[in-house]
C-alpha cells in the first residue's frame, strides 16, 4: 500500500508553495513515499496517555516588558529586497484585472 | 608547526609576552587557507580584508594594555546559517546567495565582545539538511583525511576547517548531530551544548525545538573557553534558558574516580561496524584505568528516534523556512506573472532536493487528517525517548557511545537514497530530541580515518562531560593527530 498519492504530494507542494514538474512529483512520490512508510514504525508504540513533547525544557511562556522599541530602520530592512519603491517592497500584482 | 598547533591559553600567553601578534594569527589562517582550501573547499566566504584591519587595531590595542579577554585576537570561522552583520550569509542556499544581514547573531556580538577575529563563513548542507555537506549548492567540503570522502555534516565546513588548521576554532549548529558527527569524521572536538544553553538569536531556524549552537575546537579546553564566551540567557531569544553559567575549564580535573558510566546497548549494536565497536570499548578500558566505572544499559526507544525526528523537524523546517517567499530578502524568481507564482517559483528555483523533500514531508505530517497520525504521534515518541535518558540518569553520571556507526563515507556512497543518509544519524538524533548536552572527541582510527567517542550528559550539566573528555583525551593521543594534506 503506498503512503501517499502522486495527486497528494502535488497538494502537498501547492501548500508549501513549491512548484513542481510532473517528473519532480514522481521522484517525490516515491521517496516521501519510503519515508512515511519508515516513519510508521512508531505505531508499534503503544503511546495512549503519553503526553507529547513540544519543548525540552520545563519553560512557561517568557514576557519582555510591554514597552515601545526602535524596529530596523527601514533604508537598511529594504537592502535585502529584491524591488522596493519610495520606501516599500514591490511584488507583481496581487488582485487581477 | 602551526600556530593553530597550541591551545588557546598558550597563544593568549604568547600575546601577552609580546612573543605574538595577533596580525600573525590572522595571518597563519589566511596562508594556510590560500595553501589547502583549494582542496578542502571549507569556507563559502572570506573577510580577509576586515580581518586583517581587525587584527592590526586589536595589536595596537596589546601594545597599549595587556589583553583582558583569554580569546581577544583569536581566529575564528562560522558557520554560515549564523548570521552576521554586513558579511555575506548564505546557509549554503541559491535563494539566499545575496543576502547580507543587518545584525549579529547574540554568538556573534559575544564573540566581538571577546575581541575574537571572524575569518570567513564555512560551508554545510543547505539550510543544515544532510550529513555529508553534498547538499551544499555551492561546493562539496572534502574530508581533509582522505579527499574523496566526505567531512560530514552539516557543520562540514566548521569540523573540516579546524582540522585542516585553517582557523583555530569554529562555531557549528547541531540539530540531529550535525556538530558532533563531522566532527567525529574529522578528529576534532565538537560539542552540542544542553537546549538553551546557547543563544539561538540569528542562528537561521531549521527545527526550533532541536536547534543549538556550539564550538568546534582541536581540543577539550578550548571547547570549554568557547563555550565559556558564547553561553547564556538572551532576551532576544526566549527559548534560552534562565540557568547560571558555569566556569567550564574548572572542570577540566582529570579526576574521573567513582564516575559512574552508563553504555547503552543500542549504541553498539547493529549498524556499528567492528573497529567502530572496538574504539568505544578501548576507550572505556582508558577511563576504568582512571577510576571510573561502567556498566551495559539500555535506552529501548533508541531505534524510533530516527523516525521521530525526521517527521518533527521537517515539521518545524516546513513553517521555519516558510519565510523565504522571494518577497522581503533572498532570490525572486524573474518569471513570476503574480504573487502566488512568485511564491511557487521562487521558492522552487531557490531551493536544493533535499530541502524541498524535508519542507513537503513536513507540510505533509502538519496537514488536516494526518497530524495527530504523524506530528503528535512523533512527540509523544520524543517524551519516551527522553524519558529513556531521565531513567539512566538517575543511575549513572554520563552516557557513552560511538558518535557514528561507522567513519567518513565516500563522497557520492550515500547520496541516492534519503533514508541511508539519515541512518548516518542514529547514535546522535536520540540526544537533541531529549535535549541533552553531547560531544564528540576523537578516540581512534579506521584506516587512516577517526572515530569519534560521544559523551552525553544530564541538562545543563556540560561540566561532567568536559571533565570525562578531558581525562580521556589527557590519557590519549588521538587529538594531536593531523591529517597529512
Amino acid at each position: 500500500m503506498t503512503r501517499i498519492s502522486n495527486e497528494q504530494v502535488k497538494h502537498v507542494a501547492n501548500l508549501a508553495r513549491l512548484e513542481i514538474s510532473e517528473e519532480e512529483a514522481e521522484i517525490f512520490t516515491k521517496q516521501l513515499d519510503a519515508i512515511i512508510t519508515f516513519a510508521e514504525q512508531l505505531n508499534e508504540l503503544d503511546t495512549t496517555n503519553v503526553e507529547p513533547t513540544y519543548h525540552v525544557l520545563d519553560m512557561k511562556n517568557v514576557f519582555r516588558e510591554d514597552s515601545k522599541e526602535k524596529g530596523l530602520p527601514r533604508e537598511e530592512v529594504l537592502k535585502n529586497a529584491p524591488d522596493h519603491q519610495d520606501g516599500q517592497i514591490k511584488v507583481p500584482a496581487i488582485i487581477g484585472e | 608547526m602551526s600556530l593553530f598547533d597550541y591551545k588557546v591559553s598558550d597563544l593568549h600567553e604568547l600575546l601577552h609576552k609580546k612573543e605574538l601578534k595577533v596580525a600573525d594569527l590572522v595571518d597563519e589562517s589566511y596562508k594556510r587557507i590560500a595553501q589547502v582550501d583549494g582542496k578542502v573547499q571549507a569556507f563559502l566566504t572570506l573577510d580577509e580584508e576586515k580581518a586583517r584591519q581587525t587584527a592590526n587595531s586589536l595589536d595596537v590595542k596589546l601594545n597599549a594594555n595587556p589583553a583582558s579577554n583569554l580569546l581577544f585576537g583569536m581566529p575564528i570561522g562560522i558557520k554560515d546559517n549564523i548570521v552576521t552583520k554586513g558579511l555575506r550569509t548564505t546557509c549554503a542556499s541559491k535563494i539566499l546567495e545575496n543576502f547580507n544581514p543587518i545584525y549579529d547573531a547574540t554568538v556573534v556580538q559575544k564573540l566581538q565582545q571577546q575581541e575574537t577575529v571572524t575569518i570567513g563563513k564555512l560551508n554545510m548542507d543547505e539550510f543544515a539538511m544532510g550529513s555529508s555537506n553534498e547538499n551544499s549548492h555551492y561546493q562539496k567540503t572534502r574530508n581533509p583525511w582522505d579527499l574523496d570522502r566526505v567531512p560530514g555534516g552539516s557543520s562540514g565546513g566548521s569540523a573540516a576547517s579546524v582540522a585542516a588548521g585553517e582557523v583555530l576554532f569554529s562555531l557549528g549548529s547541531d540539530t540531529g548531530g550535525s556538530i558532533r558527527q563531522p566532527a567525529a569524521f574529522c578528529g576534532v572536538v565538537g560539542l552540542k551544548p544542553t537546549y538553551g544553553r546557547v543563544s539561538r538569536f540569528g542562528l537561521v531556524a531549521f527545527a526550533s525545538s532541536l536547534d543549538q549552537i556550539g564550538p568546534i575546537t582541536r581540543t577539550i579546553e578550548d571547547n570549554a573557553y568557547l563555550l565559556q564566551a558564547i553561553s547564556g540567557l538572551d532576551p532576544m531569544d526566549s527559548t534560552s534558558a534562565n540557568v547560571d553559567v558555569p566556569n567550564f575549564v574548572s572542570a577540566l580535573t582529570g579526576d574521573v574516580k567513582g564516575l559512574k558510566i552508563a553504555v547503552p546497548k543500542e549504541y553498539l549494536g547493529e549498524g556499528v561496524t567492528e573497529t567502530v565497536r572496538q574504539s568505544v570499548l578501548d576507550a572505556l578500558k582508558v577511563l576504568e584505568k582512571q577510576g571510573a566505572v561502567w556498566e551495559e544499559v539500555s535506552l529501548p526507544h533508541s531505534k524510533y528516534a530516527l523516525a521521530a525526528y525526521y517527521l518533527l523537524s521537517s515539521s518545524e523546517a516546513s513553517a521555519n523556512l516558510a519565510r523565504f517567499d522571494g518577497v522581503r530578502y533572498g532570490y525572486r524568481t524573474p518569471n513570476a506573472d503574480n504573487l502566488l507564482d512568485l511564491y511557487k517559483k521562487s521558492r522552487a528555483e531557490g531551493f536544493g532536493d533535499e530541502v524541498k523533500r524535508r519542507i513537503m514531508l513536513g507540510t505533509f505530517a502538519l496537514s488536516s487528517g494526518y497530524y495527530d497520525a504523524y506530528y503528535k504521534k512523533a512527540q509523544q515518541v520524543r517524551t519516551l525517548i527522553k524519558k529513556d535518558f531521565e531513567d539512566v540518569f538517575e543511575k549513572y553520571d554520563v552516557i557513552i557511545g560511538p558518535t557514528t556507526p561507522t567513519p567518513a563515507f565516500k563522497i557520492g556512497e550515500n547520496i541516492d537514497d534519503p533514508l541511508t543518509m539519515y541512518v548516518n544519524d542514529i547514535l546522535t538524533i536520540p540526544v537533541n530530541l531529549a535535549g541533552v548536552p553531547g560531544i564528540s572527541v576523537p578516540c581512534g582510527f579506521d584506516n587512516g580515518l577517526p572515530l569519534g567517542l560521544q559523551i552525553i550528559g544530564k541538562h545543563f550539566d556540560e561540566k561532567t562531560i568536559y571533565r570525562v573528555a578531558h581525562a580521556f583525551e589527557q590519557a590519549t593521543d588521538y587529538h594531536k593527530q593531523k591529517p597529512g594534506l
